[in-house]
């Protein structure tokens, strides 16, 4: 690991001051990811704002009655959060579908949206990876891609969001909170982070130095749940995973919000399926036609073709099951 | 790892100062019920400080990324993989195996492992003990796990804890020996002696 200095920060704008002092400072809160890619050689921060100690681990009700979770809230936390299991259990599933439960005690909500891609080639130095050292390649379009997306990548790069929690949050409607240089900003988590076209160096459309302080979610809108498959019972990365809220009256599909995990550079929300889905009957058939609609985009891999079948099953399985719990 | 050489003045901030390998920060770290003021390289991280600093070499570096527990502790009272964690960023008490038992007697988890014979080569051990000690007092809590389905877990009150569910809730902690079925029958047995 590279030296580094570390930085405390006790208040949020002394935070920001801080990380500008370095144009490759990063944030340190759980640093489950972050201490790890440095051990790698990926990162090397010349510089860690600890912001472990801000005032952003708070989750409460907000006026309309969504939430309002602060990016430093530990994921086991939000997990088990009275509010998150009654309200929103998609995110609860979602996030105890993720990593250990040692790992959940550290990883923060703002950390988990700024995971990096297991892609074996991102994490192995002695690789070229397009994402890690722009313009050098990238060996997983025809080398060992079995885990890796089937939708929205490009020649540039075949890299998974690998988050489960922001698979959820997808679905959910959540909207994330930002404090930059610039000032404070909001946007839908939808549009957080980006598909690889030909900067796959960008996760996200975060701006330097910007800091994700909030997650919000609105209000319910349905039931929900979370399904994922995985090479192992537990502690294992999706090889694809479902988040669906649903909404169901008289019958016909009121609202439904479907978000892929596993199959891309970031959370996949099906916007094709929803189309299918609003108004129409609740019904398996309506279900597997509306999950076909939007799979017709996937363009798999050498080796990960499976995914397709895997993710439509997985979808179709939830959505029914939502509806005859509804 | 002896970071001896840089050792300097305490600038009672836990800012960091340069030393010979890189910058250093003063880190007060309390560990099993004492106090440690250190000087430590940033890099260090929590599993480093334990083991080559304060000769606590209970918690192991099996992976030394966050993968197979055995450098599992607990922090604040709650279980973390030590290997992941930088000492500089660390400021709640720590309990190691070494801290878990009471007035010359082994914790119940430990007295159970020795009574199921619970381990093979014992090196991922302790970082099983100190997981399963957390494990108890979340399912204590109520925290729910990825096999509960939502609708059967318990809004309040104590996880019901299935071999299922300490399964799961053991995840993460590899026994590469496959000492998994007796890991399961000893913290289940401690689980009966806790809720008795």
């Amino acid at each position: 690991m590279k030296p580094f200095e570390h930085v405390r920060a006790e208040r949020t704008e002394r935070a920001l001051a801080a990380h500008a002092r370095h144009p490759r400072a990063q944030y340190l809160a759980g640093g489950t990811n972050l201490v790890d890619l440095m051990k790698l050689g990926v990162l090397d921060p010349p510089l860690l704002v600890d912001i472990g100690r801000l005032p952003l681990d708070t989750v409460a009700e907000t006026s309309d009655g969504g939430l309002g979770i602060g990016a430093t809230v530990r994921n086991s936390d939000l997990a088990a959060h009275p509010l998150v299991r009654s309200r929103y259990p998609v995110l609860s599933q979602a996030l105890l579908s993720g990593a250990s439960p040692q790992l959940r005690n550290v990883a923060t909500t703002g950390g988990n949206l700024l995971q990096r891609t297991r892609c074996p080639y991102f994490q192995d130095v002695s690789h070229p990876c397009n994402k890690r050292e722009p313009g050098t390649g990238c060996p997983a379009r025809d080398g060992v891609h079995r885990d890796l997306a089937v939708l929205g990548h490009s020649a540039h790069c075949v890299a998974t969001h690998p988050s489960d929690m922001a698979v959820a949050l997808a679905a959910l409607d959540a909207r994330v909170r930002l404090l930059g240089p610039d000032g404070a900003r909001e946007l839908p988590l939808t549009d957080f982070h980006r598909l690889p076209g030909d900067r796959p160096e960008r996760d996200t459309v975060l701006r330097p130095g910007e800091l994700v302080t909030e997650v919000v979610l609105p209000p319910p809108a349905g039931t929900s749940a979370y399904r994922k498959a995985r090479d192992r019972a537990s502690y294992a990365f999706a090889l694809a995973s479902v988040a669906a809220v649903l909404a169901v009256a008289d019958g016909r599909v009121r609202h439904a919000a479907l978000a892929f995990g596993g199959l891309a550079h970031r959370p996949w929300r099906a916007r094709a399926a929803e189309e299918v889905l609003r108004g129409a009957p609740a019904d398996e058939e309506t279900f597997a036609r509306a999950v076909d609609a939007e799979l017709a985009a996937a363009r798999p891999l050498r080796d990960n073709g499976f995914k397709v079948p895997l993710a439509r099953g997985l979808a179709v399985r939830v959505l029914t099951d939502l509806a005859a719990a509804s | 790892m002896d970071r001896e050489g840089t050792a300097g003045r305490d600038d009672g901030r836990g800012e960091g100062r340069d030393g010979p390998e890189g910058p250093t920060s003063s880190v007060t770290l309390r560990v099993n019920g004492t106090v440690h003021a250190l000087r430590l390289d940033n890099r260090t991280t929590l599993l480093d400080a334990l083991r080559e600093h304060l000769d606590l070499t209970g918690a192991k570096k099996g992976c030394d990324h966050g993968q197979c527990g055995a450098c599992t502790v607990l922090v604040g009272g709650r279980r973390v993989n030590s290997c992941l964690l930088l000492a500089v960023a660390c400021d709640e008490p720590v309990t190691t195996v070494e801290g878990l038992a009471r007035d010359g007697r082994l914790h119940p988890l430990q007295e159970a492992f020795v009574a199921r014979d619970a381990l093979q080569c014992g090196y991922c051990t302790p970082g099983q003990i100190c997981s399963a000690v957390a494990l108890l007092d979340e399912a204590a809590a109520g925290h729910p796990s990825h096999v509960t389905p939502p609708h059967a877990a318990r809004a309040e009150g104590a996880a019901d804890l299935t071999r299922d569910e300490i399964r799961e809730r053991m995840s993460g902690n590899l026994c590469r020996c496959g000492a998994y079925p007796h890991i399961v029958d000893a913290v289940a047995d401690a689980h009966r002696e806790t809720v008795r």
